[in-house]
């Protein structure tokens, strides 16, 4: 039988969801015999035309360039699955989508005339259909190779989105909103981390981007009540993931911007 | 741009040749070489940076400090520690804070993972194919199972020990401005110790492998800038020194090095006192060799590798040894590990400007902060380890391009320059990523 054909793709990205593969070990032998690399070109193979099962897409849309490429990428590809939080909604360096970005080029560039860029980065759903999406900055060895090994058995990726507070419990962690009063993400994010900052000590800051069915205003009013003021939880959802709808409204709500038809 | 998969060559109407390689695989990041020949004199060599850029610069500013660490360790996937080692020690100096000799030992350790996986990714996944005529790691596994392994055993020990600070190696989550947000279990430390004295013999068996290949030689002259600390191999602390005598503490770094854009280049090329200058494992090498434990200088001395040197193809070897060091350094502290009353202190912000500058696993990165009473980054700089090395990059591929004879033909010439290139192991989405080669002569 024909091996399946997998392609990783970069876009607007720091690298990191693709050391999902590169730092697998030994899983990485293992995958390069059960699948065929058509494309992963930090990884030293290049035929960004081939026809492919899966491509794997890191990095956000930020380049004209970019725009045609994903198109390109989309026709040659039986299923798109986005890695990481740039690609699934647009990046933490989305927070241009807030300002005025030439300004912001003017600012590092001398001459930003010669830089090919977009005024927003947006996640690759934005411009074509997207099958899957593993959320996470950055995403894990686990969640990628589960995502292959179901596609593998010709299974359906099963994707967990319930929230961080309830891998906390599974983990007997005492809850650093609640005992330790710090504006902990968690009750909104969805899990796949593993609980890691609050395992740590520290306030989840929803690298895993929103799980289903979230109340941020809920969430917002507690962080209020425990002394933070608006401008900083608007921050706390404007961070990461602050394109995914979720965070974004919720982040405008606590910034004072009333959005109507929502 | 990326149509044309591979060698393409073409004629133009001026009777130029250009070769397009429109993607440089093994490196980290987007980039591109356009070179023009004409009566066999090199007439342009560029070395194009296409890396969108992401401005991370802007939107810390508004940002309170303790976020920064979380934001700047998404500069880069590869060295997030680099950045937050950086941005903290500026955070700290901007406030007034000293940390404590806990917090000290244990960022060298969190550092020296970091360097394994970053180092032992590029000597076996970018790097070794180029010696040994392999497209990828995996397919050379399939010669050299042996060595491919013992390089995943180096990588995965060091993502181990940034996990075990981190919580994971990926952009981790652990480190804090003071220190650590919790300190790791004693149980968690000896298994690691464990480990790390199993990895000693992979270091010396990668260390004489590597200098039993057959390695080009492209000496030259050129200026080598790294950290120099008087009684360690620098991590976080020391001047910014270089072989020729400079030295400066790291608030002084405006003073003398200057950044500019080219108009092929998403990143900002910057220059010391107007000359190109090489950061990273061979210029630390170079810098630092006095401060390598003794057990390196005896194994150098049996393999007969002598330091200084001043081939660039030398710094696959300057990593080994830093894979060396780091194994060792991790050894030491991990022995003297005891866990402290607290992990991180108190802070209080305060207004002002600090600086930061340590070595990440591709050389120096500097950061400088502007921060206001209420702990709010006012403004922010930041000058990564490949920026800095752009612009040697470009004179070394001018030198050893001539050297190697620019008659040879274009498949020929196209697999040098990226050699070359890939020596620096540029990290293109640090510095603002791929090789795109275009040869055109007349």
């Amino acid at each position: 039988m024909e091996k399946m054909r997998i392609a990783v793709h970069k876009f607007t990205s720091c690298d990191g969801c693709q050391l999902a593969f590169l730092n697998a070990g030994e899983d990485l032998l293992t995958l390069s015999e059960l699948v065929d690399i058509q494309h992963f070109a930090e990884a030293g193979k290049i035929n960004l035309e081939e026809k492919v099962d899966i491509a794997f897409v890191e990095g956000s849309v930020s380049t004209p360039e970019e725009i045609e490429r994903i198109k390109r990428i989309r026709n040659n590809s039986r299923f798109i699955i986005t890695i990481g939080a740039c690609a699934t909604a647009g990046g933490i360096q989305a927070l241009r989508n807030f300002a005025q970005y030439p300004d912001w080029l003017a600012a590092i560039y001398a001459t930003p005339q010669t830089i090919q860029s977009l005024n927003t980065s947006t996640a690759i759903s934005h411009h074509v259909k997207v099958d899957w999406e593993l959320w996470g900055c950055p995403v894990n060895t686990k969640q990628v190779l589960d995502a292959i090994r179901s596609l593998l058995f010709h299974a359906t990726p099963r994707i967990k989105n319930d929230s961080v507070c309830l891998e906390c419990k599974r983990k007997n962690n005492v809850c650093v909103l609640v005992a330790k009063k710090q504006p902990c993400m968690g009750p909104v994010t969805q899990t796949g981390c593993g609980a890691l900052c609050p395992t740590l000590n520290r306030a989840c800051y929803a690298c895993y981007g929103p799980q289903e069915n979230t109340n941020t205003t809920s969430l917002g009013n507690w962080f209020e009540y425990l002394g933070f003021n608006k401008e900083k939880i608007a921050q706390q959802f404007l961070h990461i993931n602050n394109q995914a709808p979720a965070f974004k409204n919720a982040g405008q709500y606590f910034k004072g911007i009333k959005i109507v038809n929502q | 741009m990326q149509d044309n998969i591979l060698k393409e060559l073409k004629l133009s109407t001026n009777n130029s040749v250009s070769i397009n390689v429109p993607i440089l695989a093994r490196v980290e990041g987007e980039g591109a070489l356009e070179l023009q020949i004409r009566n066999q004199q090199i007439e342009s060599l560029q070395l194009k940076i296409y890396e969108p850029p992401r401005l991370f610069e802007k939107f810390l500013e508004g940002r309170n400090y303790s976020e920064v660490l979380d934001f700047v360790a998404r500069i880069c996937g590869i060295c997030p520690v680099a950045y937050q080692m950086s941005a903290t020690q500026a955070i700290e100096q901007c406030f007034g804070i000293t940390i404590n000799p806990w917090v000290r030992e244990l960022r060298r350790l969190f550092y020296c993972g970091e360097w394994l996986e970053s180092h032992s990714m590029h000597i076996h996944f970018l790097a070794l194919p180029d010696f040994l005529g392999f497209n990828s790691a995996p397919e050379m596994a399939k010669d050299y199972p042996e060595q491919v392994r013992r390089g995943l055993r180096l990588q995965s020990f060091g993502n181990s020990l940034i996990k075990l600070l981190g919580g994971r190696s990926v952009h981790p989550v652990g480190a804090c401005v003071s220190g650590f947000y919790k300190a790791p279990e004693l149980t968690q430390v000896e298994s690691l110790l464990n480990i790390a004295e199993q990895r000693l013999a992979d270091c010396r068996d990668l260390l004489t492998w590597l200098a039993s290949l057959s390695l080009p030689d492209n000496s030259h002259d050129f200026l080598c800038v790294s950290l120099y600390h008087p009684t360690e191999y620098p991590f976080n602390e020391g001047h910014i020194v270089a072989d020729n005598g400079f030295n400066i503490t790291s608030d002084q770094f405006e003073n003398y090095f200057k950044e500019f854009q080219v108009p092929y280049s998403n990143a900002l090329h910057c220059t010391l006192q107007n000359q190109t200058y090489l950061v990273g494992p061979l210029a630390r090498v170079n810098n630092c060799f006095g401060h390598l434990p003794v057990e390196i200088h005896l194994l150098l001395q049996q393999l007969g590798f002598n330091f200084p040197s001043k081939n660039m193809y030398h710094s696959i070897i300057a990593r080994a040894i830093e894979i060396y060091y780091c194994v060792l350094e991790a050894i030491r502290i991990l022995k003297k590990y005891k866990q402290p009353k607290n992990s991180f202190m108190e802070v209080t912000p305060q207004a002002g400007i600090g600086y930061g500058c340590t070595e990440a696993p591709r050389g120096l990165l500097w950061h400088r902060y502007e921060i206001d009473e209420n702990g709010i980054i006012k403004s922010a700089r930041i000058v990564p380890p490949t920026s800095q090395n752009q612009a040697r990059i470009e004179q070394d591929l001018h030198i050893s391009l001539t050297k190697l004879g620019l008659n040879k033909n274009e498949d020929e010439l196209r697999h040098y320059s990226e050699m070359i290139i890939r020596n620096y192991d540029p990290c293109i989405s640090c510095s603002t990523h791929f090789l795109n080669l275009t040869v055109n002569r007349s």
